[in-house]
């Protein structure tokens, strides 16, 4: 199977629903043979941008281009750009074989050429002894493959997967997103996959970009968007984070002065790049940031270390999740277990230390 | 959006203007002009001005309406007991809810008159016995009584349809909440499943109050169906009350539907949830049983009463002031074989036509409305959806009219002698039917499966030639089932627009046997046989149905 890699620009995309504005003025780009993933909740617009580089919407203002060119107005049957379904999208009243041979038999292609190439599609998913059933004999993994076959097999130029695991069961879902993964190495096929599930993003793509509410929030890798969120909504999706409202009143060589409304003062290093100004902000940190002791515990100075309460605690295993009243506001606080370890109670007096290097101010 | 739909939507919309639109137009246009052209409510005048006229139209309304009460009062037991209770009659009720509509009403009138008639087999018994006899089959009660037999189903099968859609947690919360017997059932059951009884009651007071083939083959004339044929017939079509009448059944037609939906709107009542249980049955306590299997029995004998009175009188020598036929034949047969074997044929092209007509529409209206952004596309449904308030009769009054001494392009044939417009009749008095149908099929595909192909090379024909209509042909099918049947059977345009031995179809060569007492042999013999086609089309269409319900699902749903 031959595939080339092609990139894919958005520029200045905005699409509205009669007054209901769906994606407002965004800016993409996605690199040749890249794994993408548009991830944000349901509602964010990534369903809808991923409809309209199919060709299913229409976007208002900007450009789409593949590769550089403008295929703005393409209808879908031209664009050749491939796309899996959620629900699969699978003909019921076509064999396993026929719907994988579909597209080949809509671009006119020789008899020879479809035998090849459909048994081909379907070796590269496993399903050659399957190629004679209807696809409500098969489980709901091996339909996926259907559609991924029938998919890659008119060789388009994009692959399109519209929240492609979210039909499967969990255990299926770890072994179907390994093979999704497995297959675009493979093919070195540029994707773009669609998903609310910030785990599925960060586990299979190579980048990906936030939405909310029609605007892009930020694009980036994994790592970078857990460990430098752009703003309060990547920090709360993409993983877990603590958000203290607040002031920053002082910002010198030593470091930076927080004043969170209703807890107290914390400090942060002085940061590297641009300085932030005084004024108001949020402080983000994740829960296993936060180091949780009794309150007479000794306490060194690479922390801020502030006094509450336990409302509540939970024992996940690996580690235990505690709930603690600090002030006016509630921090979680992760702390990593080990057999003998014994867990804080509701109601006792603890003291947390947050690791100052941990800490990420959000100006907007 | 290309200009495809436009032009689809342009064909759609010029078929339904020319044999729907303009035909009905013209006929009550004429109902409020004088010859010459001028506006006049003279007609209307002289319509109520005479007493034969106002009689009809007091009976017309009379019997359609003691017809809605007495099926109501035959269905509403018959649906509780289904609904209710764990009823081993249960398959009973359901083929009691399909036998009466497989045969036509005018036919089955004749065969009741056998039974149940002045001098038929039960009043013969019962004079026998007692010494009395019940006139249960003379004029108006005759007519509400055949009438009531034949559209019970319609209240039957919809109030079924509410009362299962009752989600139980309905009734357990009201018994929850201190309700319980008859309150729980005249407080919530019954105004939950308020809105599939009236569908039912208002499609059967239509279905009365427009009949012409009952009275007629009763000999009752003084209704309003019946005198608009006669007058259309005898003094002709510029006879101006004709139109009269016309415009006062589509007005009553109008009405009773109007006021259907009007009570129903925002009423969706179909509480039933994804998941959710239907109405708590129970076992019906002894006495209990007794009274459901009687009642069940009583009407399914009366129910049954006109197809075995048709199927013995097809195979009676001579039958007269006799319970039973005095010796059987089969000559009857024979003779419709050898003299109406043209009948059965026409039938067959026409309803054939008809019907492929029908679902040609109905898939385009229904790929307009569901697949296209086309402006106002809604109207096409109600557009195609006024036939069901237009009585057969007066749609053939309009062909008449508006192609009257019109020829054929290029010969010189009338149009109105001509078999195509008996086939446009039925075509568009079923379109409705095959439409919902349509409809209903097209919704159950979900749209991502035409994306699929749309994204996979196919264009917008392509793709509703491999994925669409493949995966709407159970829908289509048991549409197509559901025209062809309904017209087999259908007398009251037929009966205006059939000019010529050689066109008639089987439904106009039963009336016309039946006028004589040597063809009623041959007319029940040729009733039998519409009977078959129609149960066998309605077995079929229900296999199709059940077929096509599961597949047409996405496969993972």
């Amino acid at each position: 199977m031959h595939l080339n890699k092609v990139s894919l620009e958005a520029r200045g995309i905005s699409l509205a629903y009669g007054s209901t504005e769906v994606l407002k003025n965004l800016d993409l780009k996605i690199e040749p043979g890249e794994f993408f993933a548009l991830l944000g909740p349901s509602g964010s617009g990534k369903s809808t941008l991923l409809r309209l580089i199919a060709g299913f919407n229409q976007h208002q203002k900007g450009e789409l281009l593949i590769d550089g060119k403008d295929i703005t107005g393409t209808p879908p049957h031209l664009r050749n750009v491939g796309m899996v379904f959620q629900n699969y999208a699978l003909w019921p009243h076509m064999s396993v074989w026929d719907n994988v041979a579909f597209g080949l038999v809509e671009r006119r292609e020789a008899r020879d050429a479809i035998k090849r190439k459909v048994g081909e599609a379907l070796a590269l998913v496993g399903l050659q002894q399957f190629a004679q059933r209807r696809p409500s004999q098969l489980s709901g993994g091996q339909q996926q493959r259907v559609a991924l076959a029938r998919t890659i097999v008119i060789e388009p130029k994009l692959l399109l997967l519209d929240e492609p695991l979210s039909n499967l069961d969990k255990n299926l879902r770890v072994q179907m997103r390994d093979e999704l993964k497995n297959l675009q190495r493979t093919l070195g096929l540029t994707t773009i996959f669609v998903t609310h599930d910030q785990e599925e993003a960060m586990t299979t793509a190579d980048r990906m970009a936030v939405l909310d509410k029609g605007v892009l929030q930020q694009v980036g890798k994994a790592v970078e968007l857990f460990d430098f969120p752009a703003n309060r909504f990547v920090a709360g999706f993409v993983g877990t984070a603590n958000l203290l409202e607040g002031q920053v009143r002082q910002v010198s060589a030593g470091g930076v002065d927080f004043d969170a409304t209703g807890v107290g003062r914390l400090v942060l290093p002085a940061a590297a790049g641009q300085a932030p100004q005084a004024g108001p902000a949020t402080l983000a940190f994740r829960p296993h940031s936060v180091d949780i002791r009794p309150r007479d515990a000794h306490v060194d100075a690479l922390r801020n270390w502030l006094d509450g309460h336990v409302v509540s605690s939970e024992f996940l295993g690996e580690t235990s999740r505690y709930r603690v009243k600090v002030g006016e506001a509630l921090i979680v606080a992760n702390q990593r277990h080990y057999a003998g370890r014994s867990l804080f109670q509701p109601g006792e007096e603890v003291r947390l230390g947050i690791e100052s290097s941990q800490l990420r101010l959000l100006v907007q | 959006m290309g200009w495809g739909p436009w032009l689809l939507a342009g064909v759609v919309l010029a078929f339904l203007g020319l044999f729907l639109l303009v035909p009905v137009g013209l006929v009550i246009y004429t109902a409020f002009v004088t010859e010459t052209g001028a506006p006049t409510l003279g007609h209307f005048a002289n319509f109520f001005g005479q007493a034969l006229l106002l009689e009809s139209f007091w009976n017309s309304l009379y019997v359609a309406l003691a017809s809605v009460f007495f099926a109501s009062l035959i269905a509403i037991p018959l649906a509780y007991l289904t609904v209710r209770f764990e009823f081993r009659g249960a398959l009973l009720i359901q083929t009691l809810g399909v036998l009466p509509l497989i045969m036509p009403p005018f036919v089955g009138a004749v065969a009741l008159q056998l039974i149940f008639g002045r001098s038929g087999s039960v009043n013969l018994l019962l004079n026998d016995w007692f010494g009395f006899t019940v006139p249960i089959m003379d004029g108006l009660v005759g007519v509400t009584f055949v009438e009531s037999i034949h559209y019970f189903p319609f209240i039957l099968l919809n109030l079924v349809a509410a009362m299962r859609n009752i989600d139980g947690a309905m009734e357990e919360s009201a018994m929850n909440l201190g309700a319980k017997g008859w309150r729980l059932f005249w407080r919530v059951i019954f105004p939950l499943s308020l809105p599939g009884y009236l569908a039912g009651a208002a499609l059967v007071f239509v279905k009365v109050f427009d009949d012409l083939g009952t009275p007629l083959v009763m000999g009752v004339t003084n209704m309003l169906a019946p005198q608009a044929y006669l007058r259309i017939t005898s003094v002709g079509i510029e006879d101006p009350l004709g139109y009269v009448i016309s415009v006062i059944m589509i007005v009553f037609s109008l009405l009773a539907l109007w006021m259907a939906a009007r009570m129903m709107k925002g009423k969706d009542y179909s509480t039933l949830q994804k998941g959710g249980n239907s109405l708590q049955r129970r076992q019906l306590r002894g006495w209990e049983s007794v009274l459901a299997y009687g009642w069940v029995v009583f009407v399914l004998l009366v129910t049954l009463a006109p197809h075995i009175g048709i199927l013995l009188m097809s195979f009676a020598r001579v039958w007269s002031f006799s319970v039973l036929p005095d010796s059987y034949t089969l000559a009857h047969y024979a003779t419709v074989f050898t003299d109406a074997r043209l009948m059965i044929y026409n039938t067959l092209k026409y309803c054939l036509l008809a019907a492929g007509l029908d679902v040609l529409l109905g898939t385009a209206i229904a790929y307009l409305i569901y697949r296209t952004q086309l402006p106002a596309r809604q109207w096409l449904d109600y557009l195609a959806s006024i036939a069901l308030a237009i009585p057969g009769l007066v749609l053939a009054i309009g062909y008449l009219r508006m192609f009257k001494g019109v020829n054929l392009p290029f010969t010189d044939t009338p149009v109105v002698t001509t078999w195509v417009l008996i086939m446009i009749a039925y075509a568009v008095r079923r379109l409705p039917y095959a439409l919902r149908s349509c409809m209903a099929a097209l919704q159950q595909v979900h749209i991502s499966l035409e994306e699929a192909a749309n994204s996979l090379g196919a264009g917008q024909i392509g793709t509703a030639r491999r994925i669409m209509v493949p995966l709407m042909m159970g829908g289509i099918l048991a549409g197509f089932v559901t025209s062809f049947i309904t017209a087999a059977v259908e007398l009251s345009a037929t009966i205006l627009l059939t000019s010529s031995q050689s066109q008639a179809p089987m439904s106009y060569g039963i009336y016309l046997f039946m006028q004589s007492i040597a063809g009623r042999g041959p007319g029940a013999a040729l009733g039998v046989i519409a009977v078959a086609v129609v149960a066998l089309g309605t077995y079929l269409s229900h296999r199709v149905i059940e077929r096509s319900r599961e597949p047409v699902r996405v496969a993972t749903a």
